[in-house]
């Protein structure tokens, strides 16, 4: 699916292939594109997953926090099986 | 371009297994509230994971989910769309997100412009349109700025980035907070919770929806966009409801944090300042725009060329965007929908922008369960 071109509004996540002061080279599912790093406020390196949108970066994201993210709800079912 | 290998590795944030979805659909049906609920959503991208992923079947009957003014294109004014028509028409390069090319304003589309010889150019990002000032330093160059708090960051970089004389910025990024306020203080109203967007929420933090909850008494998930993050955020949003609160509940903690980006805020309070703003189909909402800093006028397309739009709003005939925007209707509710108007030939906004309910349900069939 060509996300990169079609939504305007559709922050994807990449994964950083090179850094150069304040451009990234990032990989969007197989393509490669330019983000800048003006706007998300911490360091960037190579194999970090970025949050862009509009070419602009917006934040870091660590594959921990979703799969923590699947832990909690896999919880959630527990507890609210238990509540029953 | 060399293979990497990481194409081929599942993508870690991908939530979307089915025996999640029907854990949460459960859920969703052991906590749904006695009377019907109305939760509204502001964001494109989050209608099409519920209408691509068939999430309203999982709903339990009496829960309905509706997009209200969640596409910037959509919400553009034929005021702004005029004056950027009027600037292609005047010789300047005009360049701008794709689907607003082809929004209607007044009289025509950005696109009927570059029929006739306007230079209209698609960009993918601020940083493209400052590429092309550049290599034109003889011409006006006029970046068209539409979207909300997402996509502002990446104009106000470029503002403050020293741009080249010949750059300018037609400036109507809006903003979700107070666009929510005036869903809530414009009757009727029919709204019992909200789905706040993402991405927004990674730039201003989920704090800045506290005021919007507390005044209205309205429960405010912010919701990420796999199909989990969605019926999570719609479960959270339930147990409020069934439970009597009112307060901010952050579903997407992987992308968003109670203050936000403070990197892209900083960027945002240097190179704008609140503003008043028309949204089509809805009307005058005060502070929802932002306008370039008195700092940084040379390069605002508003105070370096004199351009006014037609005066008025242009509504097409027929047209159930006005109520589709306030979140008061569905696009299947439109005598319009899928007969006079297809994306192929629009009649409203809310059809044209990939984003506009009525596109994503032309596209994804997204008729809600009855
Ligand atoms: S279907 Fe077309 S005419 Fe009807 S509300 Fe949507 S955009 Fe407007």
């Amino acid at each position: 699916m060509a996300v990169v071109t079609s939504y305007m509004c559709l922050a994807v996540p990449t994964r950083v292939v090179a850094v150069n002061g304040n451009l990234a080279t990032v990989n969007v599912q197989g393509v490669h594109t330019q983000a800048r790093l003006d706007a998300l406020g911490e360091p960037v390196a190579i194999g970090d997953y970025l949050l862009v949108h509009a070419g602009f970066a917006i934040r870091r994201l660590d594959p921990e926090d979703a799969r923590e993210t699947l832990r909690l709800f896999d919880e959630i079912f527990a507890l609210q099986a238990e509540d029953g | 371009m060399p293979h990497t290998g990481f194409e081929m590795s599942p993508d870690p944030f991908r939530l979307r297994d089915p025996l999640r979805a029907r854990a949460f659909a459960d859920l969703l049906a052991r906590w749904t509230p006695p009377r019907p609920v109305r939760i509204v959503h502001v964001c494109g991208t989050h209608e099409i994971t519920i209408a691509q992923h068939g999430l309203r079947e999982l709903l339990p009957d009496g829960v309905e989910v509706l997009e209200g003014p969640g596409c910037p294109v959509c919400v553009t004014s034929t005021r702004d769309l005029d004056r950027a028509v009027k600037l292609a028409e005047s010789g300047a390069i005009v360049c701008t997100f794709g689907d607003m090319t082809r929004v209607p304003g007044t009289r025509r589309t950005l696109a009927e412009a570059r029929a006739e010889g306007a230079d209209v150019r698609v960009v993918l990002s601020a940083a493209d349109a400052v590429a092309i000032a550049r290599k034109h330093p003889d011409r006006p160059v006029v970046f068209f700025a539409v979207g909300f708090e997402t996509t502002a960051p990446g104009t106000a970089a470029v503002l403050l980035d020293s741009p080249p004389a010949n750059f300018s910025v037609l400036c109507t990024h809006k903003l979700i907070p107070p666009a929510l306020s005036a869903l809530m203080s414009t009757p009727p109203v029919h709204i019992d919770a909200f789905l706040a967007p993402g991405h927004v929420s990674t730039v201003i933090g989920a704090r800045a929806y506290a005021e919007v909850a507390e005044r209205f008494h309205v429960p405010i998930v912010v919701g990420g966009f796999e199909p989990l993050d969605v019926l999570y955020a719609l479960w959270l949003a339930l147990r409020e409801l069934r439970e009597g609160r009112a307060e901010v509940e952050n579903a997407y903690p992987r992308a968003v944090t109670a203050d936000g980006n403070r990197r892209a805020q900083e960027l945002l309070a240097r190179a704008f300042e609140p503003c008043d703003a028309v949204w089509r189909g809805i009307g005058t909402i005060p502070a929802s725009g932002l306008r370039i800093r008195e700092d940084l006028a040379r390069w605002d397309a508003e105070r370096r060329f004199a351009i006014e739009g037609e005066p008025g709003e242009e509504r097409p005939p027929g047209c159930r965007c006005p109520d589709v925007l306030m979140a008061r209707a569905v696009p299947a509710d439109c005598p319009l929908f899928r007969t006079a108007c297809t994306p192929l030939s629009p009649v409203g906004p809310c059809m044209v922008g990939t984003e506009g309910a009525c596109h994503v349900w032309y596209r994804y069939g997204g008729r809600p369960k009855l």
